[in-house]
C-alpha cells in the first residue's frame, strides 16, 4: 500500500490518517501538499482526510476541490486508482464531482461529535472487504455538515446500483430516524462512485483503530485496503 | 465596472440556517414574516472588458466556483457607474 495523503490548509485529521495507514500497511504514507501538481510515483491510493480545508469558506470543500493537486487526483481516479475521502474529504470529493450529491448542514443545525453506528451494506468493495455485509461498526463522527443530499434520480441510482456502502443505524443495524443523527437522505453515511474506486464517508474509521483509544472497528477498512493493494502489487 | 453575483438555494432544498433565522426573527417579535432563505452575495470589481465578455466571465466564475449548481441558483448583475 503506497498511500498519498493530501494536505490542504485547514485540515486537522491528516496525522490521524497517516498513523492509521501506517498501522495497517507498515508503510509511511506520502504527505502531498495541495499546491503540488503530481502524485508520488507508484501511489496506489489517495486519501483526502478530514478537517476544515480553507476554513470551510464558500462551501465545505469548495476551495480545496479546485486546488492544483486535485487535477492529479482526478486523473488518478479516472484511471481506476483508489481514492478515499473522509469527512471534509467526502465533501471535497462531492465538490470535485468525483462523487454525486452534496453534504448540507446537519438537520438539527448542531455540530455533532460522538460515536455512531454504521451498517456496512457491502463487503465486495476494496474499502469494505474487511467487513461482512450487514455488519454494524462503531466509529466516531465530528461534523456540522454531513447531511447527504442529492436529487431523487441520483438517490435512486445510488440505491439501485448498490453504491450506498455505509448507513447510519441503531447498534443492532436497524434504520431509525433517531440514529440518523444528521438527517442524511436514506441515512447515507458513505457512497462509492459508479466504478467503485472512489469512496466518500462522513465518519472517521481512522480514529477507532487502537485499543488504547477504545473500539477498533475502523481497522477493517484499512486492513482490507492494505491486503487488497498488497495482493494487487 | 462593478458586478454582483447572488447565490441562492434552489427551491425544495432544505435550508436549516434560514429556518433558524426565521425562528429568531419571530421570537424577536418581527411580524409578518412567512419564511426566510439564506443566500450569498459577492461584490466583484471588474478590471477590464466589455459588457458581454464580463458577463460571460462572471457566469464562468459562478459555474466553476461561486455556486454549487446541484443545490444553488445564481444571478449575475452588472453595475455600470456613470462617468
Amino acid at each position: 500500500m503506497k498511500a498519498a495523503v493530501i494536505v490542504f490548509p485547514g485540515i486537522n485529521r491528516e496525522r490521524d490518517m497517516a498513523r492509521t495507514l501506517k498501522l495497517a500497511s507498515g508503510r509511511e504514507p506520502a504527505m502531498v501538499w495541495h499546491a503540488d501538481t503530481a502524485l508520488p510515483a507508484g501511489t496506489d491510493i489517495v486519501v483526502l482526510p478530514g478537517g476544515f480545508s480553507y476554513g470551510d469558506y464558500l462551501r465545505c470543500g469548495a476551495i480545496a476541490a479546485r486546488a492544483p493537486v486535485m487535477g492529479a487526483v482526478q486523473a488518478f481516479a479516472a484511471k481506476g486508482g483508489l481514492v478515499l475521502g473522509v469527512c471534509n474529504g467526502f465533501q471535497i470529493l462531492c465538490e470535485t464531482g468525483l462523487l454525486p450529491g452534496v453534504l448540507m448542514r446537519n438537520a438539527g443545525l448542531k455540530f455533532i461529535c460522538r460515536e455512531v453506528y454504521l451498517r456496512v451494506e457491502r463487503s465486495d468493495t476494496p474499502f469494505t472487504r474487511g467487513y461482512n455485509a450487514g455488519q454494524v461498526i462503531c466509529v466516531p463522527t465530528a461534523h456540522g455538515e454531513g447531511n447527504y443530499v442529492a436529487d431523487s434520480e441520483t438517490i435512486a441510482r445510488l440505491e439501485g446500483e448498490g453504491r450506498v456502502v455505509f448507513r447510519y443505524t441503531a447498534p443492532d443495524g436497524a434504520l431509525a430516524p433517531e440514529w440518523n443523527f444528521n438527517g442524511a437522505t436514506n441515512a447515507i453515511a458513505g457512497i462509492v462512485n459508479a466504478r467503485g474506486n472512489v469512496l466518500g464517508m462522513m465518519p472517521h474509521p481512522e480514529n477507532h483503530v487502537e485499543t488504547a483509544l477504545g473500539p477498533t472497528d475502523g481497522r477493517g477498512l484499512f486492513q482490507g485496503l492494505a491486503e487488497y493493494l498488497d495482493r494487487a502489487a | 465596472m462593478k458586478a454582483q453575483v447572488t447565490v441562492t438555494l434552489k427551491s425544495g432544498i432544505l435550508d436549516p440556517q434560514g429556518k433558524a433565522i426565521e425562528g429568531a426573527l419571530k421570537s424577536l417579535g418581527v411580524g409578518g414574516i412567512a419564511s426566510v432563505r439564506q443566500g450569498k452575495v459577492f461584490d466583484i470589481e471588474i478590471a477590464d472588458g466589455d459588457r458581454a465578455g464580463v458577463e460571460a466571465r462572471l457566469r464562468e466564475a459562478a459555474e466553476k466556483l461561486l455556486a454549487n449548481t446541484l443545490i444553488e441558483n445564481y444571478d449575475v448583475k452588472l453595475i455600470v457607474e456613470d462617468q
